[in-house]
């Protein structure tokens, strides 16, 4: 289908898009990769008067050292992060998760902060954000501010940015010694939304899980903790037994939808069977 | 893997046969660059664009209509209703009224009064532009008064049910019966099922599909006087220019139709759709060339759907398992109308039910219904998938109730090759074929014992992934048709094919097609053939078709029919071509006919090597024509239309190893084999994609694709972000060969290849899922088998998944009944099922 009509501006500096932006108000849209606006908008679903391109906007791409943890510039595409050897190395739960994201196509486009800010609870790296308790740094009319990954997502689509701000970079903690991740994803077909997936973080020190991080895609209307489990997994001893009887707690607090894919009992149990699977992995159990 | 033939004698002096080379396809290069015309990029001068506007309801009436406001919006020009064309837009026609009695309500392409599908056209806008006649379409104005939907086909056939069409007296279209005692061709079949030993019932249910085509439908009509020019996406050019004609009262020599490059089909464009007879009624009102091309969701929601089918199967057999009786009741889903060929699709899987079987009795009913849901029609098997299905699970189930394994119960009832020709119960006669030849190598290639005891195994560990192994010996009918059948059947058209081989003064040749390729490859495959019976080179050859001007005379492509069919008018053109060639060179040669050997393109005097004419010389002298025989006319060019006087019959067997995730109810392919019997192959690598394509395709329907309509009759799958097809990432590497058993009803001993892909994995991959799954006593999972209605089977154990209240169907889960049998004997007979640990390869993708 066709969009209707809008007008269009491509910034080429921060200042100049957020000023836009800000102009703009709520009939403005932010056009980051596009691979769920431009479909929003061929449907008819939505109707901005005006589409801010950050396609030209250089410095919000490109992934950084910052010290205690990583930059990663909200413009950069998928098929970058994916490949990106300060990522691999400090956040390699990113990598993964991004290399099942949709196509190959989709991931040159799409942008790890445009799939952030769209805060699509589908999407697989907001619960993945949320498990490694990122930061996101956004930048509005009233200067910039940084939102904890846990204060960001509201609800479905929606997010505490302020009309007029714009997500610029996303600050990632480096995981230190003992850490280590794993993303399980189940989808129907490889380039569908995930059903339900599961990111894990876990410490892990001598025969003890000394802290796990869970966050899950597709629970509820955003990404959320599997807090139950977390509790349940600090301090236990890293074995199978414990690992399957802190899983079994995972939907625990959650709301997940029915669709077609499926029904909320049963998106309830795959939390339960990824989440097992996902510490384990991690854990190397 | 593919087997490539090696059994052909290469003479010695001559270029190695076409037939049978892996040449890649001639028309690839242009089509996958895109330097090609496909309709949607056609630009007249002067033309205008057209945009629909879908009913948004499922069932209404229209009781107030303004376009008024849409007229007035910018770059508009005009804009219609269904009241605008009530007298000129006829109905949408219907080629194939099975019975007598058959109930065709009408259909009007611009709906008038009332709407009987989401996605029906209600209006048109004709703007300048695309997007002025798209962002108009927001402005008109509708008032409908709702009626009650019809969506279960089971209630839709109750006597108070709620009717689709106010004007008929029910929702059903016809009733169409076959039975073996009353058609001679077996006993009667009350008889053998009274006297039966095991009787086995299952319900199986077909789901709706959505063709889902590359390219979108798109339809270019330029005003021609009295007549018009067609540009279409369509498969069916000159199915297609005579049904306009009837359909429009435009004399058939005044409409000319051209399929330019067509982007797929798979019978989703062997339609006459009613978006090209608005195209058309709009151009010839206006004088203006129009063009209309669908977007993704219209595709979805207006072309026509497949499948939809609830099945009620019925096998006798004796305890040694010898199968006696096979009863079929089947409902098929027409939709809202009836389209091109929508009551003869059921029909003809009527012949296929009893698949490579001997049975003694056999009946097919089948009910045609109407719902308020999107009309169905071909779609890639057409009838024959839906039959292969149905047999194919319930010899697993009567396998399972006696005791006996699978492949030992098609043995014992398969046809045996020296049998062939053999007249089945169904009245048809299957030339050649080689069950065995095909299974053996099946076997080999998949391993199959060392499957069988990795099952065991895992059965014995109650590992959480479990392997189910899943059989298909199919067999189809192919090549459509032989027009004195499709009479019997009072299909309105014949079967025919035609071809006219032209041969150019410098020797290049023509060839004149009325198949009509979209995607199949036929000009590479055509000119293979060309290029053996004339002599000349593979490149000297150009085929032409898609055009009802330049190619006059065809009946398309469809139903594994374009080389079966078509490919012999080519040969025999071919031939008259030869023999005309002959006559000359006899003359040039001043030799007696008789005395010329024709090879590699040349005639040469018997025992005079030296002497000798090619064909590039007879073709130039024929062009100059300064000495020819006495009354020899100057051409060589030749005419021939094909009418096959039985169908052909490729079979085949499929397997399919399939890993069950128990834990979550995802099926992953370990390990695909199938070994295809589809005659002599003209290109391997063709045959290869075609096979590909179709295994993919098939899968697709047992483990993916559903077409579900809510309890309003929205079709919720609208985009393919629902509507699921798989990647190459889903699906395994297929371990594809081959066995040879030659047609012997056409002079190339082909069969056709381009269904039987679909055709026989569906059933292949579904045994597979309930084979893991007998554990926890299951016998059926509804397809699509999604990971969802996995889980929930093992969840619930044997009795039956819940069917989902917003689905397709929403008659309720499959009802089975079976008489005593000794039934599976490794069940989890705690119904605790398998382990709730991990293995190492516990995990899915």
């Amino acid at each position: 289908m066709i969009p209707a009509a809008f007008d269009y501006l491509k910034p080429s500096s921060l200042s100049e898009a957020v000023q836009a932006y800000a102009a703009a108000g709520e009939d403005a849209k932010l056009l980051a990769g596009g691979q769920s606006l431009l479909p929003i908008l061929r449907l008819r679903l939505a109707y901005p008067e005006l589409v801010v391109d950050l396609g030209g906007l250089a410095e919000l791409t490109g992934v950084s050292d910052d010290g205690d943890a990583i930059l990663i510039g909200a413009m950069t595409t998928h098929a970058d992060i994916a490949s990106d050897p300060l990522i691999k190395q400090h956040a390699p739960l990113i990598a993964q998760a991004t290399e099942t994201v949709a196509d190959r196509q989709v991931r040159h486009r799409g942008t790890f902060g445009g799939s952030l800010a769209h805060a699509d609870p589908a999407g697989d790296l907001p619960a993945v954000a949320l498990a490694l308790e990122a930061e996101l740094r956004v930048h509005g009319p009233r200067g910039e501010r940084s939102i904890a990954a846990r204060d960001f997502f509201l609800d479905y689509l929606t997010t505490s940015m302020q009309p007029g701000e714009i997500l610029t970079a996303i600050r990632v903690p480096k995981l230190g010694e003992g850490w280590s991740t794993h993303y399980e994803k189940l989808n129907r077909v490889a380039q569908a939304w995930s059903i339900v997936a599961v990111a894990a973080a876990v410490h892990r020190s001598n025969g003890t899980i000394t802290e796990a991080r869970i966050g899950l895609t597709n629970m509820g209307s955003t990404p959320l903790r599997a807090t139950a489990s977390e509790q349940a997994l600090a301090g236990a001893p890293a074995t199978e037994e414990s690992v399957a009887s802190a899983s079994a707690s995972a939907a625990e607090g959650t709301s997940p939808p029915s669709d077609l894919s499926a029904k909320a009992d049963y998106r309830a149990h795959l939390a339960t069977v990824l989440t097992r699977r996902a510490v384990r992995h991690a854990a190397g159990i | 893997m593919t087997a490539i033939d090696e059994r052909r004698d290469t003479a010695a002096d001559g270029p190695a046969p076409e037939i049978g080379k892996s040449r890649k396809r001639k028309e690839d290069a242009h089509l996958i660059t895109g330097r090609t015309t496909w309709t949607d990029n056609m630009v007249l001068p002067g033309m205008v664009h057209l945009a629909i506007l879908r009913s948004p309801m499922a069932h209404a009436r229209i009781t107030a209509i303004d376009v008024s406001a849409a007229l007035s919006r910018p770059g508009v020009l005009a804009a219609y209703t269904g009241r605008d064309f009530a007298d000129t837009q006829g109905s949408i026609p219907c080629a194939w009224p099975v019975t007598p009695d058959m109930v065709n309500p009408g259909h009007p392409s611009l709906a008038v009064d009332q709407v009987n599908h989401v996605g029906e056209a209600v209006a048109v806008v004709v703007a300048r532009d695309k997007t002025a006649a798209q962002d108009a379409l927001e402005a008109i104005d509708i008032d409908y008064e709702q009626l009650p939907v019809v969506l279960d086909m089971e209630r839709a056939l109750a006597p108070d049910a709620d009717l689709v069409h106010g004007h008929t007296e029910s929702n059903r279209s016809f009733t169409w019966i076959f039975e073996s005692g009353a058609a001679g061709t077996g006993a009667p079949i009350e008889e053998v099922l009274g006297q039966a030993e095991v009787t086995l019932s299952r319900r199986f249910l077909q789901q709706r599909l959505i063709p889902a085509f590359m390219e979108p439908r798109s339809t270019v009509v330029q005003p021609d006087g009295e007549g018009f020019v067609m540009w279409s996406a369509t498969q069916v050019p000159h199915i297609l220019r005579t049904m306009l004609a009837l359909t429009l009262s435009v004399p058939e020599h005044k409409v000319r139709v051209i399929a330019p490059d067509v982007g797929g089909g798979f019978g989703g464009k062997l339609q006459v759709t009613p978006e090209e007879v608005i195209t058309a009624l709009v151009a010839r009102k206006l004088g203006k060339p129009a063009k209309y091309t669908e977007s993704r969701s219209e595709s979805l929601m207006s072309a026509h759907h497949g499948r939809d089918q609830i099945q009620d199967i019925t096998i006798t057999a004796r305890r040694d398992g010898t199968v006696t009786g096979l009863d079929v009741h089947l409902y098929a889903d027409m939709g809202a109308y009836l389209r091109l060929v929508s009551p003869g699709v059921p029909v003809l899987g009527a012949f296929m039910f009893n698949s490579i079987y001997k049975f003694d009795a056999y009946r097919f009913v089948c009910e045609g219904v109407f719902t308020t849901k999107t009309p169905t029609d071909a779609y890639r098997g057409a009838g024959r998938p839906e039959a292969t299905f149905a047999i194919e699970r319930i010899m697993d189930e009567l396998a399972v109730e006696l005791g006996m394994d699978r492949m030992e119960l098609r043995r014992k009832n398969w046809i045996r090759h020296e049998e062939f020709p053999f007249t089945t119960v169904a009245g048809l006669t299957y030339d050649s074929g080689n069950y065995e030849a095909a299974t053996d190598r099946a076997l080999e290639l998949f391993g199959w014992d060392d499957l069988v005891a990795e099952q065991a195994d895992r059965r014995a560990r109650r590992d959480p992934v479990q392997l189910g192994l899943g059989i298909s010996t199919f067999t189809e009918m192919c090549g459509l048709a032989p027009s004195r059948v499709l009479g019997s059947l009072s299909y309105a058209a014949g079967g025919w094919e035609n071809a006219t081989i032209r041969m150019l003064a410098t020797g290049k040749v023509e060839v004149v097609t009325g198949t009509s390729p979209h995607g199949q490859g036929h000009e590479t495959a055509w000119s293979q053939i060309v290029a053996d019976q004339l002599g000349v080179p593979f490149e000297d050859v150009e085929v032409i078709h898609g055009d009802t001007q330049s190619s006059p005379r065809g009946l398309d492509s469809y139903g594994s029919r374009s080389l079966v069919v078509g490919g012999i008018a080519i040969v025999n053109a071919a031939q008259k071509v030869v023999a005309k060639a002959r006559r000359l060179a006899a003359h040039l040669l001043e030799a007696s006919e008789d005395d010329l050997d024709f090879a590699n393109g040349s005639f040469t005097v018997k025992g005079a090597p030296g002497n000798s004419k090619s064909m590039a010389e007879l073709a130039f002298a024929v062009f100059s024509a300064h000495d020819l025989p006495e009354g020899m006319e100057p051409s060589l060019d030749a005419d021939a239309t094909f009418d096959p006087e039985n169908f052909s019959f490729p079979h085949g067997t499929h397997l399919c190893a399939l890993e069950v995730d128990t834990e979550t109810g995802f099926s992953t392919i370990r390990r695909y084999v199938c070994v295809d019997d589809i005659g002599e192959v003209i290109n391997p690598l063709i045959v290869e994609g075609q096979v590909h394509g179709g295994l993919a395709q098939g899968i697709a329907q047992a483990l993916y694709e559903e077409a579900v309509y809510d309890d309003e009759g929205n079709l919720t799958t609208g985009s393919f972000v629902d509507y699921l097809l798989p990647s190459a990432a889903d699906l395994p590497n297929f371990i594809t060969d081959r066995t040879v058993s030659r047609s012997t009803t056409n002079p190339l001993g082909v069969k056709g290849v381009g269904e039987a892909g679909t055709i026989a994995s569906t059933p292949a991959v579904v045994n597979a899922v309930v084979d893991a799954l007998r554990p926890w006593g299951i016998t059926d999972v509804q397809m699509p088998c999604t990971p969802e209605r996995v889980w929930r089977a093992i969840a619930q154990g044997a009795e039956k998944s819940e069917r989902d209240p917003g689905g397709t169907v929403s008659w309720g889960g499959a009802s089975t009944s079976s008489s005593d049998g000794s039934g599976a004997d490794d069940t989890f007979a705690d119904g605790s099922g398998a382990g709730s640990t991990d293995s190492s390869e516990g995990s899915q993708r």
